[in-house]
């Protein structure tokens, strides 16, 4: 396979990845702006902007959080490149570029998608809309998702997709929490209360895991619970530890696959092994904050490897 | 459909009998159905940028032309003999010269044209074929007469409309196909690979690796290219994927750096190497020529290709077939004034409204006057600049093209087409049933191109 075409195909993945993240985001942070607020003032939108990674881009062109705002520079803005226009459009010019490693049912899904988004009438989106079109982005993903994972042969192509997917997802999880580290602290419980609640509800329902959560621990939100279910559950398909389960099996598959041996394996499995070595108190003693800014720095010193060892721009 | 006495033929009774049964408006539906399609496979060729608004559909025409085993038999006989021809003439031009010699062809037609590429010479291309992948342009006047209205030898495209046509018609006529036996096209990419490895270097030990090799999504091509890489389960490649190491051609993978024997080429000569032709070209690989040369690399279609389809050349091909295959030509040429000669000049400005009249060097239907459907300002305009210039420009009598019925605005009428069937030559020639028609959509007009408002439609040939 061409260098370029597993940077295209990585960075199809991840994109399709981000733009369901920045949907999912959305959808909280929208449900929380339309909650009543004491006193009035404006919704709290920069955390959101923040765990998107955005917040910057967007200070850079506006004074205030307002809500269209930053709904527009979220969805449809191109000069924010983690837009979900901007990661359809990217996906979609990778995915044109890499006919040849596509099937026809992925590049269809991700074809369509990017037709139907490019024609949507962003002056017609009332609130009203919102919710159906954050619904529309996840499925449009999971359609992809689900293309990909039915039609694509189990060589190459396929670890490159998955290693953009599980490097996307586990930079993202690690991001909302780290955003909101401090109400994740076991003291947080002793403030309390209903925001507390709330806030922890809004982390779970940002990585679809609001309900799941019960199934699993089967009692009311505790921090130091919802921490642990991010972090280091493997049956929580979003936690940092389920993604480093499938970023080490890819890269252990495209080892077997090519034949041969290389860093990045050993680096997903230090991290790996971190993961499942490591318990929430141990955690908490070394500073949350502190954990995910490091698993944060190793998620992307494992993207640069990857790019590098297998030639994505020479 | 019909024949030049008014009846329906042969070949067409079938649809015919089952066109008079649809409803206008179902086979609107169907096509509206039919272009959704081609859209979201992203079968379209950009017209420039990236954005959706600028990938166009070429409007795709539901109702099938049709052509009887028989016919088909007549005309692959033709066409396998003037693509013979057509390499033993580039062979002959890059070495001896032998048809100069005689007289046949003049030297300054050949020298200094601009398709004629000088660093060609003597080089020794595998199985010594120059163009592998051959469209010929017809037309059909008569019952019983076809001419050829143009070689393509360098990088013919459309192969692509022709396969996605066919699938297009059996999504949505399957019942068309149970009533006829039509040939099937689709063996075409195997048939492509076939005749890509067939003229890989000599003494490989390994099974040669051949690619695309592409511009870029930019280029009005690139779905072709890609579908066609796809299909014959070959990498597609861009010039920066290449590179010259120890005088071979390699190609960057993930795993390093992987041997290629032979690319076939999306690119124009001028491109193809900046060490060589073209210094701005940023699409090519320096030094790939020099590999080329050495006899490691196959290049498809060989550079210096286009001498064969020049249009001044045009008008000798019937004198090049009966000289290297020493038989008459089967296939016809349209009879062509070159205004270059003082006296086909004469009659070309005497006659200006009942001509075509085509740039030497233009393609895709640019810069040509139609002379019957042409304004007097338009015609006099061509004629100053056939004056000028003479020598740039051939004229050609308007032929009374045959029709197949298409759904237009009005319903279903006659418009005129033409046909470009696509021959491979490598180990053998390899010729695929039918071809690429292409269907003029203004009532009346001849010009059948892409970029000028053209459609498509699928293409038969019935099991005789």
């Amino acid at each position: 396979m061409l260098g370029r075409t597993a940077n295209d195909l990585f960075w199809m993945s991840r994109y399709i990845e981000r733009a369901e993240n920045m949907a999912r985001l959305l959808e909280v942070g929208y449900r929380i702006a339309l909650l009543p607020r004491e006193g009035g003032g404006e919704p709290e939108w920069f955390s959101t902007l923040r765990s998107a990674g955005c917040e910057q881009g967007f200070l850079e062109k506006y004074k205030t959080y307002a809500t269209d705002d930053v709904v527009r520079y979220m969805l449809f803005d191109p000069d924010n490149f983690s837009s979900v226009y901007s990661c359809l459009s990217t996906a979609r010019r990778n995915a044109r570029a890499q006919r040849t490693a596509m099937t026809r049912e992925m590049w269809e899904s991700l074809n369509s998608a990017w037709i139907e988004f490019a024609a949507i009438n962003q002056k017609a989106l009332t609130s009203d809309k919102l919710p159906p079109l954050f619904d529309w982005i996840k499925e449009r993903s999971a359609l992809f998702r689900g293309a990909l994972l039915n039609t694509i042969l189990r060589n190459d192509t396929f670890y490159f997709n998955q290693l953009g997917t599980f490097l996307e997802r586990a930079d993202n999880t690690a991001r909302i929490l780290d955003v909101k580290y401090y109400v994740l602290l076991p003291h947080a419980e002793l403030v309390g209360g209903e925001i507390d609640n709330a806030q922890w509800s809004a982390i779970l329902r940002s990585v679809s895991a609001h309900r799941s959560y019960h199934w699993v621990y089967r009692e009311s939100y505790k921090p130091w619970r919802v921490a642990d279910y991010l972090i280091l559950n493997r049956q929580m398909p979003r936690s940092l530890r389920s993604c480093y389960d499938e970023i080490a099996n890819a890269l252990a598959e495209l080892n077997t696959y090519y034949g041969a041996t290389n860093g990045c394996e050993t680096q997903a499995r230090d991290t790996l092994r971190l993961l499942s070595e490591a318990n929430m108190t141990t955690i908490f003693q070394s500073g949350l904050h502190e954990f995910l800014a490091d698993f944060i720095g190793r998620n992307n010193g494992l993207g640069s490897a990857i790019s590098k060892t297998y030639h994505f721009a020479d | 459909m019909k024949g030049f006495d008014g009846a329906v033929r042969e070949p067409y009774h079938s649809v015919h009998e089952w066109l008079s049964t649809q409803k206008i408006d179902d086979l609107r539906r169907k096509r509206s159905e039919a272009e959704a399609l081609f859209r979201r496979t992203g079968i379209t060729f950009a017209v420039y940028g990236d954005d959706a608004a600028t990938e166009r559909l070429i409007p795709f025409d539901i109702v099938p032309r049709i052509l009887s085993g028989a016919e088909w038999r007549r005309l692959s006989a033709g066409i396998e003999q003037r693509v013979r021809a057509l390499n033993a003439f580039m062979y002959d031009i890059y070495h001896r010269q032998e048809i100069i010699k005689a007289g046949r062809i003049p030297a300054d037609l050949v020298i200094q044209n601009a398709a004629f590429v000088p660093e060609m010479m003597c080089v020794e291309p595998a199985r010594g074929i120059y163009s592998h992948i051959i469209g010929i342009d017809l037309v059909r006047t008569s019952e019983n007469e076809f001419f050829v209205l143009e070689d393509n030898t360098r990088t013919p495209s459309g192969v692509s409309y022709m396969l996605e046509n066919r699938e297009t018609m059996m999504h949505m006529f399957p019942e068309l196909f149970s009533r006829n036996r039509v040939q099937a096209v689709e063996d075409y990419p195997e048939s492509l690979r076939l005749t890509l490895e067939s003229v890989a270097p000599d003494n490989l030990d390994r099974a040669p690796t051949c690619v695309v090799l592409t511009p870029g999504i930019h280029n009005s091509a690139y779905f072709e290219h890609s579908f066609l890489a796809d299909q014959m389960g070959v990498e597609l490649v861009e010039g920066q994927d290449l590179v010259v190491v120890d005088g071979a051609l390699h190609m960057k993978t993930t795993r390093g750096l992987r041997q290629v024997d032979v690319v076939y080429r999306r690119i124009d000569d001028p491109f193809l190497d900046p060490l060589v032709f073209r210094r701005d070209s940023v699409l090519g690989v320096p030094g790939i020529f020099d590999v080329y040369r050495a006899g490691r690399l196959t290049i498809v279609n060989a550079p210096g290709a286009g001498i064969a389809d020049d249009k001044s050349i045009y008008t000798y091909v019937p004198d090049i077939v009966e000289f290297y295959t020493g038989r008459p030509p089967i296939l016809k040429n349209v009879p062509t004034y070159q205004c270059r000669k003082p006296d086909d000049l004469t009659y070309v400005l005497e006659n200006l409204e009942k001509l075509v009249v085509k740039e030497v060097h233009g393609s895709g239907g640019y810069g040509m006057l139609v002379g019957p459907a042409a304004s007097r300002d338009e015609v006099d305009m061509f004629r100053m600049k056939v004056k000028a210039r003479p020598e740039r420009y051939i004229a050609q009598p308007t032929l009374a093209l045959s029709t197949c019925p298409t759904l237009v605005e009005a319903g279903i009428a006659e418009r005129h087409i033409d046909l470009r069937p696509f021959v491979l030559v490598g180990d053998r020639v390899r010729l695929t049933p039918g071809g690429l028609t292409r269907v003029a959509l203004r009532e009346g007009s001849l010009v059948v191109n892409s970029s000028q408002g053209g459609g498509t439609k699928d293409t038969w040939v019935l099991q005789e």
